[in-house]
């Protein structure tokens, strides 16, 4: 089996690197750094422990007894990342890039933030790392996750709002590679999802693996098997292929990804790429994204702001087209009839993107026989969103 | 004719001038006022014309030329139309004309089909600053079958090595980025462009024109003194958009032309 990606960081036709000249030589930089810290034993020693001190890994994995019962079918696990340290997966891969950082010697850090769940796992690891960090958030996410802003700032970071375009993640990252070509000779992206340019999505993918790593080994002492099913929510799709890679080769193991369904995708505000987009080139990569006829890239709408996104990472496409994960979207309304549940079920607020996955679960589980294995990436908590469905149902806080 | 480009860059430099390259948005404010724009700017001496193709994310400009896309976009431009509105043109200027365009736009139409029907409404040249020659292939392989100039950027971080790169594959002129940052940037040091720019024409054997951050005849005329060409965006599409409204707003940026071309002669 080839290596994938390949050196362009191509993923079949998918990926590569799309950007100014400008940043060629830091992007190439990073390429050969990484390249070596993957062999570098000592590095993935640091990593390792790190994850394991300060992160609290490994997370557990959770069978959620009365959501099963209550479904009636596959045995439902859950991967319980919302209990690592700041609340959700994102911290995984800032940790990583935070170690990769200090190697480049490198003494600031800016990073693009959606949901603010990785904005404040950068805030978190600029803190811990003594490094300078600069996050950009679009001004309508920063009133949607206005306690991650706090949070940020309370760790020390800056939060630069972003007014242009859509206000959301995609306007975020086109302001963090602005700033990156600016201050590319001192400062790192800490790009938050596999997105962007080669070698992030492989990178960021690595840092994300261990989640997969480790549901695989507790999936086996628990179980004594493989899963049926792995479900997992896809923004840009660093906790989905964080959860599914260490299992692409296990061909019994079906595989699913969630999207954001927003209001409908016949309704054209989603963000359910593989619905309604077609390969092109976005913040750095080739991949599926949702645009017009003329290449202008779509306005999304998801009642999640780390799923409204118009591209989706490259190695998600190749799987897409290749038939290997089969991704699905949820609409806003099963997104929230998911957190519902959860929480009361379980007694588990999920993060709203999370909630997309527990909406195909919902849907999936009851179809699979009860000693089938079903595993979803409960990618984080819920405790960001509770502002935001307080204001939608009426409450203010 | 052919080879618009490289004909303008030799007459140019038997008459020991250099090229003034301004850079329009097509479409902001409108189309029509575009075509306007691009005679008056010949007019008053532009000796090459960049017609920027609008694109929702440009992540290699700033403010200025994203709100120049925006308004753009709202008045309806696509790059069928740009390329509609050049047919019209060529019926009245031989000017060089270049696009910059993302890749994304040119990707939508089709790399082969845009490069086909730009050579046939009288495209010169292509600048697509988010293609670097790593991923060029694919557009380089079409242009080169039509002969559109693909016109590659180098930039103050280029190692020797991407250098050379760019010059082997350089069509019509090298575009040199004056600066480490975004369209718009003041430039701060213009001592460090030139012994940039003096490194390249040595290797190159092909123009060097400097873009990014000249705004001032003054500053025209400095890297004039070096390089081949100026290029001057931010300044020109930022007086568009404060006149958008105006009924003076093509004779307004004729007169600033001429004033950068003055300066540089």
């Amino acid at each position: 089996m080839p290596h994938i990606p390949d050196t362009h960081g191509r993923f079949g036709q998918y990926g590569g690197l799309y950007v100014p000249e400008i940043l060629m030589p830091a992007v190439l930089e990073l390429r050969n750094i990484y390249a070596s810290i993957r062999k570098d034993r000592q590095f993935q020693k640091t990593f390792l422990t790190c994850l394991q001190e300060y992160v609290g890994r490994p997370t557990p994995l959770y069978f959620a007894k009365n959501l099963t019962k209550t479904l009636g079918g596959a045995k439902i696990y859950l991967k319980r990342e919302d209990l690592c340290h700041t609340g959700a997966h994102k911290i995984n891969n800032a940790v990583g890039q935070a170690l990769l950082t200090q190697r480049m010697k490198k003494h600031r850090v800016i990073a693009e933030t959606g949901a603010g769940q990785h904005g404040v796992a950068v805030a978190t690891v600029a803190a811990k790392f003594g490094l300078e960090a600069e996050i950009y958030m679009g001004t309508e996410d920063m009133e949607r996750q206005a306690l991650n802003v706090f949070r940020m700032r309370l760790l020390g970071a800056k939060v630069t709002g972003v007014n242009a375009g859509s206000r959301t993640l995609k306007d975020a990252i086109s302001e963090a590679m602005r700033d990156w070509t600016t201050n590319v000779r001192t400062s790192h992206y800490l790009l938050g999802s596999v997105l962007g340019p080669h070698p992030y999505p492989m990178m960021i993918r690595d840092f994300q693996s261990i989640i997969g790593r480790e549901a695989r080994k507790q999936v086996w002492a628990a179980e004594g098997q493989l899963p049926h099913l792995l479900v997992a929510c896809v923004g840009g799709g660093s906790n989905s292929i964080g959860l599914f890679y260490p299992f692409l080769k296990d061909s019994s193991v079906k595989m699913v990804g969630v999207e954001a369904g927003g209001l409908g995708v016949k309704s054209g505000k989603h963000a359910a790429r593989f619905s309604g987009g077609k390969p092109g080139v976005l913040h750095g990569t080739m991949t599926y994204l949702l645009q017009n006829e003329h290449g202008q890239v779509n306005l999304t709408h998801s009642v999640s702001a780390g799923l409204d996104y118009a591209a989706v990472g490259p190695e998600h496409s190749m799987h897409h087209d290749s038939g290997r994960i089969r991704y699905t979207s949820a609409t806003d309304k099963e997104a929230l009839a998911g957190f519902d549940l959860l929480s009361q079920e379980e007694g588990i607020i999920p993060a709203l993107e999370s909630a997309h996955a527990v909406a195909e679960v919902i849907k999936l589980a009851p179809t699979m026989k009860k000693q089938q294995i079903l595993v979803m990436n409960l990618s984080g908590r819920g405790d960001k969103d509770v502002q935001h469905i307080a204001h939608m149902r009426g409450t203010h806080l | 004719m052919k080879h618009r480009i490289a004909q303008t860059f030799q007459l140019l430099k038997e008459k020991h001038e250099k090229a003034l390259i301004p850079y329009v948005m097509a479409g902001d404010p409108s189309l029509r006022q575009t075509e306007e724009l691009v005679l008056e700017l010949e007019r008053n001496g532009a000796n090459l014309i960049e017609l920027g193709v609008p694109f929702s994310d440009p992540i290699a400009d700033g403010p200025v030329i994203q709100l120049a896309a925006e308004r753009a976009l709202r008045s309806g431009t696509s790059l069928k139309k740009i390329l509609a509105m050049v047919k019209r043109l060529r019926q009245k200027t031989q000017i060089p004309l270049i696009l910059m365009a993302y890749y994304n736009t040119l990707m939508a139409m089709g790399e082969e089909p845009f490069c086909r029907e730009a050579v046939a409404v009288g495209i010169d040249g292509v600048i697509i600053p988010d293609m670097p020659p790593e991923e060029s292939k694919v557009l380089s392989t079409a242009a080169t079958t039509h002969g559109l100039d693909v016109i590659f950027l180098l930039a103050p971080t280029s190692t020797a090595l991407r250098k050379q790169e760019v010059i082997k594959r350089a069509r019509g002129f090298i575009y040199y980025v004056s600066l480490t940052g975004i369209t718009g940037f003041p430039l701060s040091n213009i001592g460090k462009v030139q012994t940039h720019v003096r490194h390249i024409q040595k290797t190159a054997k092909k123009p060097v024109a400097v873009g990014f951050g000249i705004a001032t005849p003054h500053e025209a005329k400095a890297v004039s003194q070096f390089a081949d060409g100026v290029i001057v965006g931010s300044a020109i599409v930022r007086q568009i958009g404060a006149a958008a409204q105006s009924s003076h707003l093509v004779k307004h940026i004729g007169s600033f032309i001429k004033k950068l071309k003055h300066a540089m002669t």
